[in-house]
């Protein structure tokens, strides 16, 4: 059984530009006697998640909203492992599996076939489980005979149907999905839902951060509105899109 | 799930960062069918639709080591049959031990768009690094031993010894690539100050020339460890047993080196995800 809980999970992010990443500022005041004293070696600090607590149990259906920079992507990380919070404890049972970018892994040389293979290792299917699965992946892009052909000859909306069907193929415990994931090509948008639907219907625990209310309502039973990393509110979805619009509407 | 082939650490709870690491270093060696994918998928890449593919790789090294070794052989006035061997068996090594520090170094900092997206163990791009770097040492070998037919030098048995060697070498190279992966990614001067550092121990080390031409036992010699790390390997592909000597060395760097990479990267393994 999935289950997610974080409790007092904060996140910042040190800020190294040019200056600060390098050596010489390690190294140089440490040789001058530290005269320049502690200050410079202070480095800003972007608070990305504050005190992030919340438990989620096997059938939950979570939709994030907020604005741009309210923290949502940075969750989805901590929730996928990626980024290990500062302070506060996660605890995770099942098997994450995130899907961000979904071009991630795919190589414009190889074919279609090869694609398939080397984005499936990516999301941690072995071959094995691929080759059973790869005639259901194939008719799904119905791309036919052009998955012999090296991706880079695709369209883009071809691409998409490709690194759109090995992705949704996976069977996780948790499925953690950034926005973009719903935006096909006009055609294949409708089969594209039903896929993420049945898709959804499959693993434990779904975590979607999105801008479209409309893709939310229709995946998610709860939502969480975010804004400057922290939680606002969290409830069913029509009352926390609304009270969303309202503070885009400040 | 049994068929999920990747193994995750960070999501063992309540587990000491010592422990994390650890797991992490071992689930990414549990992760093998991923980093294959990705070396070999390095090179595949590289050499894409020209027609010798990664065999390009044994033939700029060759043509390399044919120029060196008519120029330095005739500069120090040595045989060619003698000193083409040498060179090549050098060459060869060094061109698997300096891409492991190298290509160690940019180990995560290269891998940012991944590590940003994917919960896999970190250590997975170290051993692609090394994995890719064991694919390329297998097509640069043949030179070497197409030298040693023609000049009728073939070593023997006594080469296989290298085998052992070689993986010394790339056990050294995972810790290498944790250690100065880690603190490039936090410290960007890093990779540049490792880069030129390599670039002198290529000179330092004797690889165009012979220990023999170093008066006394000179400090760059014994102070060395690039020299028991070619030492250990050369030797045997040359047809000479191995020094037990140089052979204990390496094995104390290896143990020290593993300790100072695990302690490093136990510590600074979490914040990876943010400095890259």
């Amino acid at each position: 059984m999935a289950s997610v809980s974080l409790t007092g999970v904060s996140v910042s992010f040190p800020i190294y530009d040019a200056s600060n990443t390098s050596l010489k500022k390690r190294l140089l005041p440490t040789l001058t006697g530290g005269r320049i004293g502690a200050a410079d070696a202070h480095v800003p600090v972007v608070e990305a998640l504050e005190d992030i607590t919340i438990t989620m149990e096997h059938g939950d259906r979570v939709g994030l909203v907020g604005h741009n920079g309210a923290g949502k992507t940075t969750l989805l990380r901590v929730l996928a492992g990626i980024y290990e919070p500062a302070s506060g404890q996660v605890q995770i049972s099942g098997r994450a599996v995130p899907l961000f970018d979904i071009g991630l892994g795919m190589d414009a040389e190889a074919t279609g076939y090869e694609n398939i293979y080397l984005r499936g290792l990516f999301l941690g299917i072995s071959r094995k489980e691929i080759k059973k699965r790869i005639d259901d992946i194939a008719s799904f892009t119905e791309l036919g005979d052009f998955l012999h052909l090296p991706i880079r000859t695709y369209s883009t909306g071809m691409r998409m149907r490709l690194a759109f069907a090995i992705s949704t193929s996976v069977e996780p415990d948790i499925l953690l999905l950034d926005e973009g994931i719903g935006a096909g090509d006009a055609a294949f948008v409708e089969k594209a839902n039903q896929r993420i639907q049945s898709f959804a219907s499959r693993a434990g625990i779904i975590v979607l951060a999105s801008h479209s209310e409309d893709l939310i309502r229709r995946i998610c039973r709860t939502a969480i509105l975010m804004e400057r990393g922290r939680i606002l509110d969290v409830g069913e979805v029509e009352p926390i899109l609304e009270r969303y619009r309202e503070r885009l509407a400040q | 799930m049994s068929f999920l082939s990747i193994v995750q650490p960070k999501l063992r709870p309540s587990s000491s960062r010592f422990e994390k690491a650890v797991f992490d270093i071992l689930d990414g060696w549990r992760s093998r069918n991923l980093w294959f994918a990705m070396g070999l998928q390095d090179i595949r890449q590289r050499y894409r639709r020209s027609v010798l593919g990664p065999f390009w790789l044994t033939i700029s090294m060759g043509v390399m080591i044919g120029a060196m070794g008519l120029v330095w052989g005739v500069i120090f006035g040595q045989a060619m049959e003698e000193y083409l061997p040498y060179l090549c068996a050098g060459f060869v090594t060094w061109g698997f031990i300096s891409p492991l520090i190298l290509e160690g170094a940019n180990a995560f900092i290269s891998a940012e768009g991944m590590i940003k997206q994917l919960n896999v163990p970190l250590s997975v791009y170290v051993y692609g690094v090394v994995w890719r770097n064991l694919i390329i040492l297998l097509h640069n070998i043949w030179i070497l031993f197409f030298v040693q037919l023609w000049f009728g030098k073939l070593p023997g048995w006594i080469a296989l010894m290298s085998i052992p060697a070689f993986m010394l070498l790339a056990l050294n190279g995972v810790w290498i690539g944790l250690l100065l992966g880690v603190l490039s990614a936090r410290f960007r001067d890093v990779p540049q100050i490792v880069a030129s550092i390599v670039q002198v121990m290529f000179f330092v080390t004797p690889i165009i020339w012979q220990p023999t031409q170093m008066p006394e036992r000179a400090i760059i010699l014994d102070m060395n460890p690039f020299y028991y790390a070619l030492s250990i390997v050369r030797e045997p592909l040359l047809g000479n047993a191995p020094s037990v000597e140089h052979w204990l060395i390496m094995g104390a760097v290896t143990i020290c080196g593993w300790a100072c990479a695990l302690i490093f990267y136990a510590a600074f393994r979490w914040r990876l995800a943010y400095w890259v």
